[in-house]
């Protein structure tokens, strides 16, 4: 691993160099680094490129780190990674996507990821998006996460988006069973001409099933950001979609929740607020002595945090 | 010492054009080391005054002066530095911006959870059920008012100007903002208020009326005057 390496693995996932306990490192389309525990198998896929993890019942209090860094341009990678989780186990998956692209051609990953949570099964899945490199070449994301719910299980999604991304696509889809959660916190931060579309659809088809789903975003520059959802309720259920947006000069936020009832014991919400940062907002931040810049910094930090 | 000369704030209203004044010629004085309470019916021109003296609009006419020196032109900020503090009538509300963090911003620097306890516990409120907590609507409005006077303190200066700082505040929490007041006695504090009790701590009271301090003196004569008026914001005096 060279510097680049080191500095984007830190950031998509909190690494200093190689983890402990199971972990993939994939480079440029190829394996860099791995690992399996005896709780958690990581296995190469045969017939097309990508990963098994395997997580054997009753793990609790582990971690999978599954990074993926793209170093150079004109490449397209794809993964499919498969996560099967076992009953009662509670682990997290962290799992950053880096592209340094400092050439003037495309560098594009797309993260096909499908879960699999057993009954109880609980999952806290951490992917962080960020880009950087100083080239013309795009630097693109569109990732599809689909995850299938048993009775009981609980899926918290934390997304984020770092910057530096010229334009992704994600796709979220979701089948929850008898009391099972999904929890979505998305974060996005786009800025000059980037472009982001979010897309979740979510069928909360279990009695007594839950989600959650929160976006949080901040457009800058003359950037264009789409979040889309569809809530779909078949039994007695309750779902929450909230998009919050903060626009910044010449952005733009286009946010189309969907919410469909079709069991009359289904509840379902959605919220959406889009627009500049409050006047009040900068102005308490002014009278404990910050600059309308670092106000304005201050009110995005948080919101995003 | 903080001087207002010849104040006077208008703005245009909108379905006619024509001007609106809000506070009109006010000459006041405020001396280090003293409260003043400035007392009068809604409408009166005692937000706007506040407003005023933070910054955030700019006097139609006339000049702020600080310990001698013009602010009339001074930004939000650059009076913030020069030591002006203020505590909002209605609390702003932040996503994601914790509570340790605002008092962090307020006081210019980390804190530890000592010095974030004894900002908190001034106004009645443990750090340790605050500190992560968001400042936004999941907070009572009671509890957003009371992290507003300790975003206050954290932040400290020479000048404190609080607007209605009891509105939201149990009657039973009134000691704990006496106490507030009695800790900033050294500095120059100015109050807008309707309530008794802290009119009480004044050393000062101003009476507004009509866009304009009608009347202004030490607490004690201006109780013998205030008393005397039957209406309004008064009647709570009188009956006191």
């Amino acid at each position: 691993m060279d510097r680049t390496d080191e500095m984007l693995l830190e950031t998509v996932a909190d690494l200093h160099g190689i983890p402990e306990g199971s972990f993939n490192i994939r480079k440029n389309g190829k394996l860099l680094a791995r690992n399996s525990d005896s709780d958690i198998e990581i296995i190469s896929k045969q017939d097309k490129d990508g990963i098994d993890i395997i997580v054997r019942p009753n793990v609790k209090n582990k971690s999978v780190h599954i990074p993926v860094l793209l170093t150079v341009g004109d490449f397209h990678d794809t993964v499919y990674n498969d996560f099967y989780i076992g009953e009662n186990s509670d682990i997290t998956i962290i799992a950053g996507c880096g592209i340094h692209n400092s050439t003037c051609s495309d560098a594009e990953h797309d993260g096909i990821h499908t879960f699999h949570l057993s009954k109880n099964a609980k999952v806290r899945y951490v992917e962080r998006h960020y880009a950087a490199g100083g080239g013309s070449g795009k630097k693109v994301f569109d990732p599809t996460t689909r995850i299938y719910l048993r009775e009981n299980a609980q899926f918290i999604l934390e997304s984020t988006q770092l910057g530096g991304v010229t334009y992704t696509n994600r796709k979220t889809y979701a089948n929850l069973g008898a009391r099972a959660q999904l929890i979505v916190k998305e974060k996005i931060l786009t800025d000059g001409n980037e472009q982001a579309i979010t897309d979740f659809k979510v069928k909360l088809n279990g009695k007594g099933s839950r989600a959650d789903i929160v976006s949080r975003s901040v457009a800058k520059g003359n950037s264009v950001q789409k979040f889309q959802s569809d809530l779909i309720g078949r039994n007695e259920c309750f779902g929450h979609v909230e998009c919050d947006g903060i626009l910044l000069e010449k952005a733009r936020i286009l946010s189309t929740p969907r919410i469909d009832a079709i069991s009359p014991e289904a509840s379902l919400v959605h919220e959406a607020a889009v627009g500049k940062i409050a006047g009040e907002q900068l102005l308490k931040l002014m009278s404990l002595g910050l600059t309308e810049q670092e106000a304005e910094n201050a009110v995005i930090q948080g919101f995003l945090n | 010492m903080l001087e207002l000369r010849n104040i006077s704030y208008s703005v245009q209203d909108k379905p006619n054009g024509e001007k609106q004044k809000i506070l009109k010629d006010v000459n006041l004085s405020f001396e280090d080391g003293t409260i003043s309470v400035i007392t009068g019916p809604n409408g009166s021109g005692k937000s706007t005054l506040i407003k005023i003296l933070m910054g955030f609009v700019c006097p139609t006419t006339g000049a702020i002066l600080f310990n001698g020196d013009d602010i009339t032109g001074l930004s939000v900020t650059e009076r913030a530095r020069r030591g002006f503090t203020i505590a909002f009538q209605q609390p702003v509300r932040f996503k994601g911006i914790t509570v340790k963090k605002l008092l962090e911003i307020a006081s210019g620097k980390s804190l530890d959870t000592d010095s974030m306890c004894e900002c908190l516990s001034a106004v009645g409120l443990c750090a340790r059920n605050y500190i992560n907590r968001s400042v936004d609507g999941t907070l009572s409005g009671g509890e957003l008012k009371r992290i507003e006077l300790a975003t206050a303190i954290a932040k400290g200066g020479d000048v404190f100007l609080l607007d209605e700082p009891e509105a939201g505040i149990d009657l039973w929490s009134f000691e704990d903002l006496v106490k507030v007041f009695e800790k900033l006695h050294d500095k120059t504090v100015i109050i807008v208020s309707h309530q008794q009790r802290i009119l009480d701590t004044a050393d000062k009271i101003i009476l507004f009326e009509n866009d304009r301090p009608v009347s202004f003196g030490r607490r004690e004569d201006m109780f013998a005057k205030l008393t005397q008026r039957p209406s309004l914001c008064w009647r709570n005096i009188k009956e006191g």
